[in-house]
């Protein structure tokens, strides 16, 4: 993939504050582009608890966190932003003087004048089950999502969960494999019924084995697999395979941006409470990602410094412009912006 | 109030003064138990608060629901008495509860 995105503003994070902060952004007619790891915006509202009511959003007593996502898209329509998902961003170059090049670990460039960390909690990763020694065989015979088929192809198969991963691979890989054993630590599946059905009639068939168990150690030598281990009710089994695929959910994680020289306290960016600038000029971070004296950890105080970022990313955008505060009860200024006119 | 005991992998023992109404995870991330993440802060969307209930107190805390046992699938070690201290509340009933914190969380 090789693609020049120009923006004013990179937002790196689609959660509730990287949406609201295209809002305050484009009050003051900056350009918004997000990009973020998951499928789809919402962060961890849409990944984690969509049903869940959040009862501290100013003016609602209570409304969910899919809905308050909905709305938030709803608002932010009028600017126009655009997005790309499913891509992590990787490497940085430039500074607030020349602009800075973001690119993603798909090689997707990104060319902008303001960075707007608000990736929450960071990046949504594949979990690695805490196996000693796994690292060695990642990439080679351990996989966490499947992005080749023909890896699998004619080889030993092991696929560890029982989620909709876990069976819709075990389905697609089935055919190409050599062998294929689904394991899982009970006789019960989260994923939607008939994948497990189709699953259980394979099985019936004599052409994948299911076992319940959970997975203990790995074997092998020098990143080639030659077996795996499974606790099981009775004890261990050897299951002996070239191919290992955990499902175990996803887990929050800095990332490639803990590599961009920025101010960190453990695993949140410093700033100010002026304008929520990191230690680089030009970078700004806000939500559950930054840290301050005093910081609380809300959708609301995210909010508060999305406003606040806006007028200082402004003043890089614009050096020159004056920025006259406005209400968007009264600016006819603003509800033109707004298409409320 | 409630008295819980959490016993760590190294056989450490933290005995804590709970909030009945809290939830055992509140409890162990107020009080700094180390080995209880919390990632999700309470949301049941992670598995990193599972514990072992005690033997002993087994049936007084009672099974998992069908939504903790899916999000138990992302645990470690998943063993007959694993729970998510997320959704274990303290009542009076629970005083003197004992459980373990597993090696690793997920």
């Amino acid at each position: 993939m090789s693609q020049r995105i120009e923006t004013d503003v990179l937002i790196i994070g689609a959660g509730p504050v990287g949406l609201f902060a295209v809002f305050e952004l484009g009050l003051l007619d900056l350009k918004c582009h997000l990009v973020d790891i998951l499928d789809r915006p919402g962060g961890q509202c849409t990944e984690l608890y969509p049903e869940k009511p959040i009862y501290d959003i100013p003016a609602y007593p209570v409304i969910g966190a899919q809905e308050l996502i909905d709305r938030l898209m709803d608002q932010i329509r009028p600017f126009d932003p655009q997005f790309t998902c499913e891509q992590m961003v990787a490497e940085l170059t430039g500074g607030v003087d020349t602009g800075f090049t973001v690119r993603t670990n798909d090689g997707l460039e990104f060319a902008t004048k303001v960075i707007v960390i608000a990736a929450g909690g960071g990046s949504f990763l594949p979990k690695r089950p805490p196996i000693p020694g796994i690292q060695a065989y990642e990439g080679t015979s351990v996989f966490y999502s499947v992005r080749e088929m023909e890896v699998f192809r004619d080889q030993d198969v092991v696929i560890v969960g029982g989620g909709d991963s876990a069976l819709d691979w075990t389905l697609s890989l089935q055919p190409i494999a050599r062998s294929l054993t689904l394991a899982h630590r009970r006789d019960a599946f989260r994923a939607a019924p008939h994948t497990v059905e189709r699953m259980r009639a394979l099985v019936a068939d004599g052409k994948m084995d299911f076992k319940l168990g959970q997975l203990a150690a790995l074997e092998g030598t020098e990143g080639v697999l030659e077996a795996v281990t499974l606790r099981t009710a009775d004890g261990e089994e050897r299951v002996p395979c070239t191919r290992l695929l955990p499902f175990f959910g996803l887990t929050m994680k800095l990332g490639p941006i803990a590599e961009w020289g920025l101010n960190l306290d453990e695993n949140l960016i410093e700033v100010d409470t002026e304008k929520f600038q990191t230690s680089v000029p030009g970078i700004f971070a806000i939500g559950d990602i930054n840290t301050y004296p005093g910081k609380l950890k809300l959708i609301l105080s995210g909010f508060h410094e999305a406003a606040l970022m806006s007028q200082a990313a402004k003043r890089i955008v614009s050096p020159d412009e004056h920025i006259s505060f406005q209400y968007t009860t009264s600016s006819p200024s603003l509800h033109k912006k707004l298409g409320v006119a | 109030m409630p008295k819980v005991t959490f016993i760590d992998p190294s056989g450490t023992r933290h005995e804590i003064d709970g909030d009945a109404g809290a939830t055992l995870m509140e409890v162990a991330v107020k009080n700094l138990v180390p080995g209880i993440e919390a990632e999700c802060g309470g949301a049941l969307a992670c598995a990193t608060c599972h514990v072992y209930v005690d033997e002993a107190w087994r049936e007084a805390v009672g099974g998992p629901s069908e939504m903790e046992e899916d999000m138990l699938d992302f645990a470690y070690d998943v063993r007959s008495n694993s729970r998510l201290s997320c959704q274990v509340k303290m009542t009076p009933e629970l005083d003197g509860l004992v459980v373990n914190v597993p090696e690793q969380q997920g």
